[in-house]
């Protein structure tokens, strides 16, 4: 707690704006914004109390530029941020942070665009955000993807050169997604366009935010985390978050209980499929996926709105090798067994040890046995000894008669 | 009186109905049954299965019994063992570090732990009251709580220590897989094989189980191969329509397998077969020659008691032991 406090120091340089600038600038009221920032803070799982930290890092008036780069792919990871609801997202896409080059929602257009580009990378050298989207071709030289005449893999290096972090949103970015799948065809053993994610173009890590499209509030989140923390956030060696990514699909999925009670949809639109049983069998890809997605949802549109929600097996979007890969019903694989101790040993041991009472209690038993044993067989001899003496008398008169 | 002459005589006669009881013995000594040609059974493949406890679950729903708790909350169902109420189980074999499945050191494994169906069951030959039968068609092991008398003499006999008495219910019975036959009749085959998301445990002929066994036996491992799931082939049983189901094969992975189909030869052979990637003996799986136990002690009891003969030389015996002892009084001899 203290640390997030100190990045918030007045000290830092920081401006403070008063919360009516904030609610005339982001046309929200403080109570939603802030229930926002909560939703924020949630998604990256901090603590109780960084809300606040989240708060006035996005009230703070210096918006970070972000220089927004597109290349093989369908706008989706920008069509599915702009759909995020809670609040209305392109106020804070483009008031809290400084968007300064984004094809897509851009106004300007050919040069005046590219300038566009150029001036915010000159103004705040070493410290804007590149996030890019979709994947770069690499056959030919990268001829198949242009923009004013640069070739991707250009723009690309040119823009990362002085960016303070790089984002790569979408499974294209990440790691070359769907236009990096190789076809069908006999012999191909590469895509058509040689299509690779940023991060094998730039021969470094960068933080991927992979998903067809991504969840919104995943690339949020890390976007806020680099904006209160000032870095980006842990991740895992695919450069996924780990917040959202840290996961499989298959350990928070709702239907799970259905899989683990053998309660399986054989068929769309079977009765199980109605019933909302488990898509394991109709391929989905939940078991080795690592995704926040049944945590989260998707589009705002209440619970259980997700793929598996639907119900449709998941395909594995996040994962490299298995979405746009593997055949969407073909069955997964299991990545992982949890909780392995529910599991009995081959060999379990069964009951306890003798404790010391029962042990005692044994042994008093057994020494009465014997005790008793011993008396009955003295007694015995007794009653034997006595009867022989008897004998002995009634002889004796005998043989003296 | 006894005399010498007597005693020789005597001591005779028991050397030759001793030698009667081994030569009878002998003749009488029978050959491990076969596994039916039309049995039943099931094929479990360890390196398929993924530990779901998918059949524990649905096992215990197809045969109504109740959960058993081991952890500190009762919660779960988490049977430690078979017992009488669990005829099913999902055990997990351990080392070291448990990284890779299927691997023998730092791996784990999983075996499935229930009723083999042995070709030639101990349990049944073990049965004072045949309570414990083996149907001639199937081969399915059952068990007949009207009969049964209690003595729990299966449970001593079998050597997988399948049949389980329930202690805990004063009007307790036997406990074990019956491969679902009471459920045969609605067209439903072993619930187990039923629910089994990846074709680990896989209901049929045990003839086509076998064949199915050796077919990934002779695979590479890590090729791909199709994978059936639920019921293999046209299992047929006398009488038995088994419900449609859609096509639930698929393409898997093959895994690296012990070259040897457990149950294939153990104990006479088993209906219910197992391939595992981890030794079976470390699995829990015992190393059985290739006869039964029944077989053994059938020729063993039915030679010594063939034609009363094992009883009747202990009768001379005892008469001749009795008869020396008693030491005539002087006065009977005048």
């Amino acid at each position: 707690m203290n640390d997030i406090r100190k990045t918030f120091d007045p000290q830092d340089g920081l401006e403070w704006e008063g919360p009516a600038d904030l609610e005339q600038r982001l046309a929200l009221p403080r109570r939603d914004f802030l229930k926002f920032c909560a939703g924020l803070a949630g998604t990256l799982g901090l603590p109780a109390g960084a809300e606040a930290a989240v708060a006035k890092a996005i009230e703070s008036a210096k918006r970070p530029s972000v220089i927004w780069l597109h290349f093989q792919e369908c706008t989706g990871c920008s069509e599915s941020l702009l759909r995020a609801e809670h609040p209305t997202l392109e106020k804070l896409i483009l008031d809290v942070i400084s968007l300064d080059y984004h094809e897509t929602l851009m106004a300007a257009a050919g040069h005046q665009a590219e300038k566009a580009r150029k001036d915010a990378m000159a103004a705040n050298k070493g410290k804007y955000i590149l996030v890019v989207e979709g994947a770069i071709p690499t056959k030919e030289n990268g001829i198949y993807c242009k923009v004013g005449g640069h070739t991707a893999i250009d723009i690309t290096k040119e823009c990362a050169a002085d960016a303070a972090a790089v984002i790569a949103i979408g499974s294209c970015a990440s790691w070359g997604g769907m236009p990096s799948t190789v076809p069908s065809i006999p012999g191909a053993d590469s895509s058509p366009t040689g299509s690779a994610g940023v991060a094998e173009i730039l021969g470094k890590p960068v933080v991927t935010i992979p998903g067809c499209p991504p969840n919104p509030y995943n690339f949020l989140a890390t976007a806020v985390h680099f904006l209160t923390f000032g870095s980006l956030p842990a991740t895992d060696k695919l450069g996924r978050p780990l917040f959202a990514y840290g996961r499989l699909v298959h350990e928070n999925c709702e239907r799970r209980a259905h899989f683990d009670a053998g309660r399986f949809a054989m068929a769309f639109g079977d009765e199980g499929h109605r019933k909302g049983y488990c898509l394991y069998k109709l391929g989905c890809k939940g078991p080795e996926t690592y995704a926040n997605c049944p945590a989260i949802g998707f589009g705002d549109a209440g619970e259980g709105n997700w793929p598996v929600g639907c119900g449709h097996p998941c395909i594995g979007c996040t994962e490299k090798g298995v979405g746009f890969t593997k055949p969407i019903h073909t069955v997964a694989k299991m990545l992982n067994v949890a909780p392995p101790l529910q599991y009995p040993r081959i060999s379990e041991d069964i009951g306890k040890g003798s404790s010391f009472a029962s042990a005692a209690a044994l042994a008093a038993i057994a020494g009465a046995a014997a005790g008793g044993a011993a008396m009955l067989a003295r007694n015995l001899g007794l009653s034997h000894q006595a009867a022989e003496l008897e004998k002995a008398k009634e002889a004796k008169p005998k043989a003296e008669a | 009186m006894s005399t010498r002459r007597d005693f020789l005589k005597r001591a005779l006669a028991g050397t030759l109905v001793g030698a009667g009881g081994t030569a009878s013995g002998l003749a009488l000594a029978r050959e491990t049954h076969p596994v039916p040609p039309e049995a039943l059974g099931l094929l479990y493949d360890a390196t398929l299965c993924v530990g779901c406890k998918a059949c524990v679950s649905a096992c215990k729903q197809a045969n109504g019994n109740p959960p058993e708790f081991n952890t500190a909350d009762p919660l779960w169902d988490a049977p430690l063992d078979t017992s009488g109420h669990t005829f099913n189980i999902i055990k997990m074999y351990r080392n070291g570090t448990m990284e890779k499945k299927d691997a023998e050191t730092n791996g784990y494994a999983f075996m499935k732990i229930s009723c083999m169906h042995c070709a030639d069951p101990s349990c049944v030959s073990a049965c004072p009251v045949s309570a414990m039968t083996k149907d001639p068609v199937t081969g399915i092991v059952g068990y007949n709580p009207n009969k049964c008398i209690g003595c729990r003499y299966c449970v001593a006999a079998c050597p997988f220590g399948i049949p389980k008495y329930q202690f805990d219910d004063p009007l307790g019975r036997i406990g074990k897989c019956e491969l679902c036959r009471h459920r045969h009749g609605e067209g439903h085959y072993s619930a187990c094989a039923e629910v089994c998301p990846t074709g680990a445990t896989l209901f049929g002929k045990t003839a086509d189980l076998l064949a199915e066994a050796k077919r990934r036996l002779a695979l590479k491992p890590g090729e791909k191969a199709v994978y059936p799931r639920g019921r293999l082939g046209d299992a047929a049983a006398p009488g038995v329509n088994w419900r449609v189901e859609p096509d639930q094969r698929y393409e898997g992975t093959v895994g690296t397998y012990v070259p040897h189909v457990y149950g294939e030869t153990e104990y006479g052979g088993t209906q219910v077969l197992k391939l595992s990637g981890v030794p079976f003996e470390k699995v829990g799986l015992p190393n059985l020659p290739p006869y039964s136990s029944a077989a053994t002690s059938e020729t063993i009891q039915h030679g010594l008691y063939g034609g009363l003969l094992m009883p009747i030389a202990v009768l001379a015996g005892l008469t001749f032991i009795a008869k020396r002892n008693v030491k005539p009084e002087e006065g009977d001899e005048q």
